[in-house]
């Protein structure tokens, strides 16, 4: 509801082609001007510049579907593969579990196996190739069924490239696809980081994300500090390990990379990646006495802003992404080592292949037909850029010193500190866009527009197969039918054994990986173990000042209609299904709560029977559901059966990335109304929603 | 139940005054938790409605969120930390806010006490304690507990209060911490010996929702106080003080200080409440409302 927050967030890494040791040698020459001031004069740069690498972030319906997909974008110049996988592998479920329904296959490729994974690389040899995956819960499974591939076809997991992005903390605060508890969860990572350091050396085995952080509303500072934190909490996690080779730290530290965000400000972006390389630089010195200079190379990857795409004359979106392309690809000294760039119409649904082609041409052009990657670094000397990144260095120190005194990132999420300054950030940037105070093409400013003739036909958007789901179940089912029982059960045996005893996951995950066990049972094996979480949602009782005439207004109707219905007006407000994208929700919640609604905030990863039973018990006015995943046609359908039911004639509203198409026919199945990215004005949605109450309950 | 126009309010009343007479004196234990936001509360309850199911008991949960004074509206977040009561239909779990503009917490949640106590086998009060929801909770409650996360400062407020004086049993939650949990828990006991106290000395009790250790013996602490009220009518007497403060509350707040003057002051009150201890407290506050409704129509003398 509200916010667009595509679920389609991206996970890219720093090319593991090019590890931390190349790096001097790829960037002689900024390095030199770093040293001597007097030759920062020269107007070229002997040596030019490697350009990054190209990913798009994409998956979808099935592991054959997606292999065409890959093998078409690597055909179009693309350099790397960047893996999205679906919820239901995000989260650890099998397919046919309660919670996949309507999830399989939709923001990602299903893999639930050994055969899935290798059909979606089939063509494509893992010894020449370079995949990111954005997998993070289930991480170290997914590494272990890409080693199992490996070896299947005679590759060594040595000669493996690629990322897992692997960073739970950004989870707990944002993206909300954790699966066990901060603790056991920083164990998984450090495993992973321990074991790839020797067996897979060109492995980076953790992306630091500061690029959901922005998306949940992050200030470049807050980016700064809280990425910095869970980078301190995940090294000291390894440097604390008994089983780590002695002289292996400098070597993790080099092996750390990061994942960024490049907002519309693009000049700070410049800043904030400066000074992110220039503090990264020191917290490897002087934390973890990492002697080696190359070692310390601030490494990252990017995908640009989506939370500022808009649904309204989305054309729009290619300049702005054009533009923060710009933000982290003109500071050589901290230019990107990869990058990811949105479609134009994220806003809208899933992109086809021309949309992704037409961002990957952006990226072609900017690196093979400028002169940018010909000059050394163009910022240098300039006074302008870097008082800014003193100032951005300073408050992140500041900042990353508050968390640290508490405690440290884990204490920090768990105290629900970090998440609570999100969600404020988020709320100043509503109520500013709602207010006019900050400026949004298309949105708030300039909203006459000719009919967009990009956006007339089918809709623009791709649809996923509906089949998918049902055919990914049977062939799940088929294979669970054919494979060695035995092996399975023993390989799981053994997978709980060595966890329960403090070994490390990956040796028996590739075990299970072998054994054809499927994603939902190591998740289970693992959920046995360590327990389930819920994270803090950061939605709190203090208030923001938000005393204009619209919110007073609404105040007053919910408060005339709280006293004719004898009790204040109570709305549940939660997300079906597994996704986890909960800084909308949240919003709207906060949002009800000062318009003098009661807000049962339910949370994420809820069942249609779930929501209809606390429907029921809390006895509500309002049902307020937000999916952004794309599941909302079944999801929403099975909440209003079960609403029929259970006798209770509720309305429903619903929020998300939902197509018009979709949403006339949630209409049609009764939903009152359907909010989408565009309707960014919380106060105009809330005086609605007391309509539908109202509505529901009219005068005698 | 929460439904205040008349109409609603006089057909509910008769099936209070019946669930309360039935109830005064029998019925499921009413436990109480209470304790500053961030002490885990809320994971402690969840571990014990887990428990409670374990053994096959059912259980009902009223939880309560303070409501924002400036728009009157309020954020019920306790249903995504007691997941124990999703898909489950031997749990009910209710949230309420503290301070809706219409009334107080005293009698929508007095009244879902009695309608959980009339169908659940455990019945539970979950509040955030600021202090004067701490008293309005031990009223409604058996026993009440109190919880305290290791290392809060908060501890010297608390007994500033008076609060202490309050709980039944004290938790020092997330006791895996270690040292922090124990140094709380000897400042805890330290400070209740020096608070005044009836005869039950409140244990001091760590525990770690998380790991589930020392949850037995708090479930120990409480069956112990539930033997302790059920000697020498303490039970009774408890469940007479919770209603006379209720009946107090409501009739302060329904009819104001001119409202309870007009009707004899709390003189006249205490006075109704003493001539009939085992009456209904529902009954009673209606019957008093009414006699200073009466006296204000009738106007000053």
């Amino acid at each position: 509801m509200g916010r667009p927050d595509p679920e389609r967030d991206p996970a890219s890494a720093a090319t593991a082609r090019d590890p931390a040791s190349a790096a001097t040698a790829r960037d002689p020459a900024s390095a030199a001007t770093a040293r001597d001031p007097a030759s920062a004069a020269t107007a070229r740069d002997p040596e030019r510049d490697r350009p990054w690498v190209f990913r798009t972030y994409s998956g979808h319906s099935s592991a054959r579907a997606s292999n065409a997909l890959y093998r078409a974008n690597l055909a179009k110049g693309q350099t790397g593969l960047s893996v999205a996988f679906d919820l239901p592998t995000q989260t650890g479920y099998d397919a046919d579990h309660p919670l996949a329904r309507g999830e399989v296959g939709k923001v990602g490729v299903p893999i639930a196996h050994v055969e899935d994974m290798e059909m979606l690389f089939e063509g494509i040899p893992l010894d020449q190739m370079n995949t990111s995956m954005t997998i993070n819960a289930t991480a170290a499974w997914l590494l272990a069924l890409y080693v199992a591939t490996a070896e299947n076809h005679g590759v060594e997991p040595s000669e493996l490239e690629g990322t897992t992005q692997n960073d739970i903390i950004k989870e707990y605060l944002s993206r909300g696809t954790y699966v066990f508890p901060p603790e056991p969860s920083l164990r998984l990572i450090s495993d992973m980081i321990a074991y790839t350091v020797d067996a897979i050396p060109r492995w980076n085995p953790i992306n630091i994300c500061s690029y959901h952080l922005q998306e949940a509303g992050a200030t470049p500072v807050q980016e700064i500090a809280y990425s910095f934190a869970n980078a301190i909490a995940v090294l000291d996690a390894v440097r604390a390990r008994e089983d780590l080779p002695p002289g292996a730290l400098p070597r993790v530290f080099g092996r750390i990379s990061f994942f960024l965000n490049a907002g519309i400000r693009f000049v700070e972006e410049v800043c904030k990646a400066r000074a992110m390389t220039q503090l990264w630089d020191e917290l490897g010195r002087e934390r973890y006495g990492v002697t080696d200079e190359a070692l310390r190379r601030f490494r990252y990857g990017v995908q640009v802003n989506s939370l500022g795409l808009t649904e309204a004359q989305p054309e729009n979106n290619v300049i702005r992404i054009v533009l923060e392309a710009l933000g982290v690809t003109l500071s050589r000294r901290a230019r990107c080592r990869a990058l990811q760039l949105p479609a134009w119409n994220e806003a809208l649904g899933l992109p086809r292949p021309w949309d992704q082609q037409w961002s990957l041409r952006v990226q072609q052009i900017l690196a093979y037909e400028t002169d940018l990657l010909e000059l050394p670094d163009l910022f240098d000397g300039s006074h302008v850029i870097e008082a800014r990144v003193a100032e951005l260095a300073k408050e992140a120190k500041a900042e990353l010193e508050r968390v640290l005194a508490m405690g440290g990132a884990v204490a920090a999420v768990e105290n629900a500190y970090m998440k609570r300054r999100l969600v404020e950030s988020h709320s100043r940037r509503l109520a500013a866009i709602e207010s006019g105070a900050q400026t949004v093409v298309g949105v708030n400013a300039f909203t006459e527009s000719e009919p967009s003739p990009l956006v007339t036909g089918e809709g623009a958007i791709l649809k996923v197969d509906p089949s998918a789901e049902r055919e990914q179940v049977e062939r799940l089912q088929a294979f669970r039918r054919k494979r060695n029982e035995a092996e399975v059960e023993a390989a799981l045996r053994n997978l709980r054994d060595v966890l329960a005893s403090g070994g490390n996951v990956m040796p028996p995950s590739i075990r299970a990986a072998h054994a054809g066990v499927t994603t939902g049972e190591w998740a289970d094996a693992l959920r046995g173990i360590f327990g389930e979480y819920r994270a803090p949602t950061g939605v709190v009782a203090r208030e923001r000042e938000m005393a204009n005439e619209a919110t007073e207004k609404v105040r007053r109707r919910v408060r005339a209609l709280a006293t004719r219905l004898g009790r204040p007006v109570k709305i549940l407000i939660g997300k079906p299904g597994l996704d986890g994208h909960s800084n909308g929700a949240e919003q709207i919640a906060v949002r009800a709560r000062d318009a003098g609604m009661e807000v049962v905030y339910e949370g994420i990863r809820l069942t249609p029977a779930e929501i209809v039973q606390s429907a029921r018990d809390e006895g509500v006015h309002v049902i307020g559901l937000s999916i952004l995943s794309g599941s909302h046609g079944t999801l929403v359908h099975d909440v209003l059966e079960g609403l029929q039911r259970a006798g209770l004639a509720l309305p429903v509203v619903v929020g998300g990335i939902i197509p018009e198409d979709d949403a006339e026919a949630l209409r049609r199945a009764g939903v009152k109304r359907v909010y989408t990215p565009k309707d960014f004005d919380l106060t105009r949605l809330m005086d609605e929603i007391v309509d539908v109450v109202e509505e529901a309950h009219p005068v005698r | 139940m929460d439904d205040r126009r008349p109409e609603a309010r006089a057909a509910a009343l008769e099936l209070l005054v019946a669930l309360e007479e039935a109830l005064f004196f029998a019925g499921p234990p009413r436990l109480g938790l209470t304790g500053p936001p961030g002490a885990g509360k809320s994971t402690l309850l969840d571990a014990l409605v887990r428990r409670a199911r374990a053994r096959g008991e059912t259980v009902g949960v009223l939880a309560v969120d303070p409501s924002s004074p400036r728009s009157g509206g309020a954020l019920l977040g306790d249903r995504v930390r007691v997941r124990a009561s999703a898909g489950d239909p031997g749990v009910f779990l209710r949230s309420l806010a503290a301070r809706d503009r219409l009334g107080g917490l005293a009698e929508s949640a007095r009244a879902g006490v009695f309608v959980l106590a009339a169908t659940f086998d455990l019945v539970v009060v979950e509040t955030v304690g600021v202090g004067q929801s701490e008293a309005e909770v031990a009223a409604l409650v058996d026993t009440l507990v109190w919880v305290a996360q290791p290392g809060a400062g908060d501890l010297l407020q608390y007994m500033k209060a008076g609060a202490l004086e309050l709980p039944d049993v004290v938790v020092v939650n997330k006791a895996d911490i270690g040292a922090a949990a124990e140094r709380t828990a000897s400042e805890l006991a330290a400070g209740l010996s020096l608070a005044e106290r009836h005869a039950w000395e409140p244990p001091v009790l760590r525990v770690s929702a998380r790991d589930g250790s020392g949850l037995a013996e708090l479930e120990a602490a409480l069956a112990r106080h539930r033997a302790w009220l059920g000697a020498e009518g303490r039970l009774a007497a408890r469940r007479r003080h919770g209603r006379d403060a209720a009946v107090r509350d409501f009739l302060l707040r329904e009819h104001g200080r001119v409202g309870l003057a007009a009707g004899g002051g709390s003189a006249a009150v205490d006075e109704a409440l003493r001539r009939e201890p085992d009456a209904s407290g529902f009954a009673l506050a209606a019957r008093l409302g009414e006699a200073i409704q009466a006296a204000l129509r009738s106007g000053p003398r």
